[in-house]
């Protein structure tokens, strides 16, 4: 089924809408409330500045990380791709004896398709996020929202999985579900022997990875096993622990309108003698998957992106169709611009286009990735290289050529309102259209008031 | 002040009256008023679906009608946005035409802020009585900074009663082509608006763009609602001499 199939059921969909409604309300209005507490614009620009320093020089930035992990015994590998990502941690597993890997919240294991991968080769992957996991054990449903994976899903239809899959009494009280979770959840962290992570932010100066979570069991996933692999993209990296904080007052924020998160870890290096707890073996995966193409391209500034999801939680389009729509990890208007970057913009044609262009994006995103620009770049990419349907290709043709010869188009707006009238029977809407029936569907199309403003300007002038 | 008019293509097909109010308007605020009669439309529809090409020949047309005026003034954020905001995009790789862009982009206004904040529109002679929602479009708002000019303008008719609604600042789900590209997603967004606007209690919802304006009013009609009225800016501020 294409976007086009998906978006316009989802559109449908008021119940999917009610549950969007009663998150939009919490992220957008504590974003509001959270950022009011800070001198935004400044903390967007020196974000922004942050993120463009490391894009500037990428590859530096990222050979020190490499020296200053591995000085601190961790092990820095690279993967071109999904397929290299799982080859990685697949390989890991095996080096190290795993049979059960616990997961904390990783878009990149989802990229790759990871968890088919671990299956396969005999290692069991437990998601451990709760979004995450009420997913999973629904038949590994794919998340919805970026930062909120199960936002689609109401109380009521994770109580009912929860008695299912867990074959316990029903309930409905949240503390009470999540309680229930930890505890089916308790059993994994203590015998998994490899947990995986995704990471927000690489530290370069101390090689450290910066997560930023709220459940607790990012620390569990990154503490407890003997093995931890961290997997994230190579735009992730930042210079200093300075810049980090910097873009940490603006990263909760923006995402779930806290001022920080409930957890907010800054791990470093394999577990020392003197340490309680840690790794005994740390893996950084550092994936490219088509991030390195963007740098120095006209679609570099998406790299600045930091995943906090307020273009989505802010986009109506997202708001009325839901995540899934969007076919593949990212939704929103991060992953119209993302999606078609990663996959081929010949294979996601209609997502740059799923978009008003009302840029509510463009002004919360808090490194100032300007989203609507980047969508019609891509609606430009896709005539240069003759992606659109001839249909929309005549028209356009015709319309723009008509625009600039002002008589022949003047003659055309006349007979367009005739006919505009004509379809409305001298009412003031036209109910069915059938050049464009898509509009008429769901509402009407109002009518012309009567003759163009030219006609009557000029027969007002001569008089 | 030699102000052009930019009646804008959508007005020029769908509403004139709103190009006439608008043409009142600024005569009231004592301006001398052109309408360069070669005009159609500043290119925006291509610019959206990627055709930089003949946007760009659009463009051209457009400077080049309206070089010899002081301002540039258009019923329409999106219009308005198009010149000021997006032209120099266009002409990025063309220093000659790029600074012909930007100083027409410079000059160019939606009205209600031209009215507000260049000519200072004091006497409005409009006589609309009611309550009024106004909704911001989104590119008048997030490209022009349109937000206080129009309601400052409504504030000065005594009849006046602005309510304002949840939302207002949200899209209508019209953003052109995907109105009728994805058409189901846009009349559903559109509805949202809608509800917001009749749980305002309004008499009538006022606008300044003309894409928003079709899309609402088909909507609450759709919806059933005859009653809520739906107006551009300039009707209300012009009141009915304005109707030809």
């Amino acid at each position: 089924m294409h976007f086009k199939a998906r978006a316009s059921a989802a559109a449908a969909d008021k119940a999917l809408q009610a549950k969007l409604a009663t998150a939009k309300g919490l992220f957008v209005e504590g974003r509001r409330r959270a950022v009011a507490e800070i001198d935004l614009e400044a903390t967007r620009e020196a974000s922004k500045d942050i993120r463009n320093r490391c894009l500037a020089d990428l590859d530096l930035w990222l050979e020190r990380f490499e020296r200053e992990a591995t000085r601190r015994g961790g092990q820095v590998l690279w993967a071109r791709d999904g397929a290299e990502i799982c080859r990685l941690v697949t390989d890991i597993a095996r080096r190290h004896g795993v049979r059960k890997a616990i997961k904390s919240k990783s878009m990149l294991s989802e990229e790759a398709g990871l968890n088919a991968a671990l299956e396969a080769a005999g290692v069991q992957p437990v998601e451990t996020d709760l979004g995450e996991y009420i997913l999973q054990i629904n038949d590994n449903e794919l998340p919805s929202h970026i930062i909120a994976p199960a936002i689609h899903k109401t109380k009521e239809e994770v109580a009912e999985l929860f008695a299912r899959v867990h074959h316990r009494p029903r309930k409905t009280d949240i503390g009470e579900m999540t309680r229930e979770a930890r505890e089916m959840l308790r059993a994994h962290f203590l015998s998994a022997d490899m947990g995986i992570s995704g990471g927000n932010f690489l530290v370069a100066e101390t090689g450290s990875v910066a997560l930023v979570t709220n459940e607790g069991n990012g620390r569990m996933v990154t503490t407890l096993p003997k093995v931890h692999v961290v997997i994230t993209g190579v735009e992730k990296v930042i210079p200093t622990l300075e810049d980090l904080a910097t873009l940490m007052r603006i990263l909760p924020r923006s995402a779930t309108g806290q001022t920080i998160s409930n957890y907010f870890s800054v791990l470093t290096g394999v577990k020392r003698p003197e340490d309680t707890d840690g790794p005994a073996h740390l893996y950084f995966i550092l994936v490219d998957n088509g991030r390195v193409d963007l740098v120095g391209s006209g679609f570099q500034d998406m790299l600045r992106c930091i995943r906090c999801a307020a273009c989505i939680n802010h986009c109506p389009v997202y708001q009325t169709i839901g995540g899934h729509a969007y076919g593949w990890v990212y939704p929103g208007p991060m992953g119209s611009v993302l999606t078609p970057l990663y996959v081929g913009i010949e294979n996601a044609i209609d997502l740059p286009h799923a978009a008003t262009l009302c840029n509510q994006c463009g002004v919360v995103c808090p490194v100032k990735i300007p989203l609507p620009e980047l969508m019609r770049k891509l609606r430009e990419q896709q005539v240069e290289r003759g992606l659109r349907p001839w249909g929309e290709r005549a028209a356009l043709k015709l319309w723009a050529w008509l625009a600039r010869h002002p008589r022949l188009y003047a003659l055309a707006a006349k007979l367009g309102v005739r006919y505009l009238n004509w379809l409305a029977e001298g009412g003031d809407r036209i109910r069915v259209m059938g050049i464009a029936p898509s509009w008429t569907a769901g509402r009407d199309f109002p009518a012309p008031e009567g003759r163009t403003f030219r006609e009557q300007y000029l027969s007002r002038r001569s008089k | 002040m030699k102000v052009g008019l930019f009646v804008t293509c959508l007005v020029d097909l769908m509403r004139p009256r709103i190009g006439f109010a608008a043409l009142r308007l600024l005569e009231a605020a004592g301006c001398e008023v052109v309408v360069p009669t070669s005009q159609t439309c500043c290119g925006q529809p291509a610019y959206n679906s990627g055709d930089r090409r003949a946007a760009r020949l659009l463009a051209e047309k457009l400077i080049a009608e309206f070089e010899g005026c002081d301002w540039v003034v258009a019923p329409s954020g999106s219009c308005a946005g198009m010149i000021r905001a997006h032209y120099p995009d266009l002409f990025a790789d063309d220093p000659a035409w790029l600074e012909r862009a930007a100083a027409l982009g410079s000059r160019t206004y939606e009205l209600a802020d031209f009215l507000a904040s260049v000519a200072k529109l004091d006497k409005v002679p409009g006589d609309f009585t009611g309550t009024v929602t106004y909704h911001d479009s989104c590119s008048g708002l997030r490209e022009l900074g349109v937000k206080a000019q129009p309601r400052a303008l409504l504030a000065k008719l005594p009849g006046v009663i602005l309510r304002e609604m949840n939302g207002a600042e949200e899209c209508c789900g019209f953003g052109g082509a995907f109105a009728v590209k994805f058409g189901e997603v846009s009349a559903r967004i559109a509805e949202k608006k809608c509800d917001n606007v009749r749980a305002s209690g309004a008499d009538a919802v006022v606008l300044g763009d003309l894409g928003c304006m079709l899309n609402i009013e088909g909507k609450l009609r759709r919806m059933g609602d005859e009653k809520t009225r739906v107006l551009h800016i300039a009707e209300v501020l012009a009141g009915d001499d304005a109707k030809g």
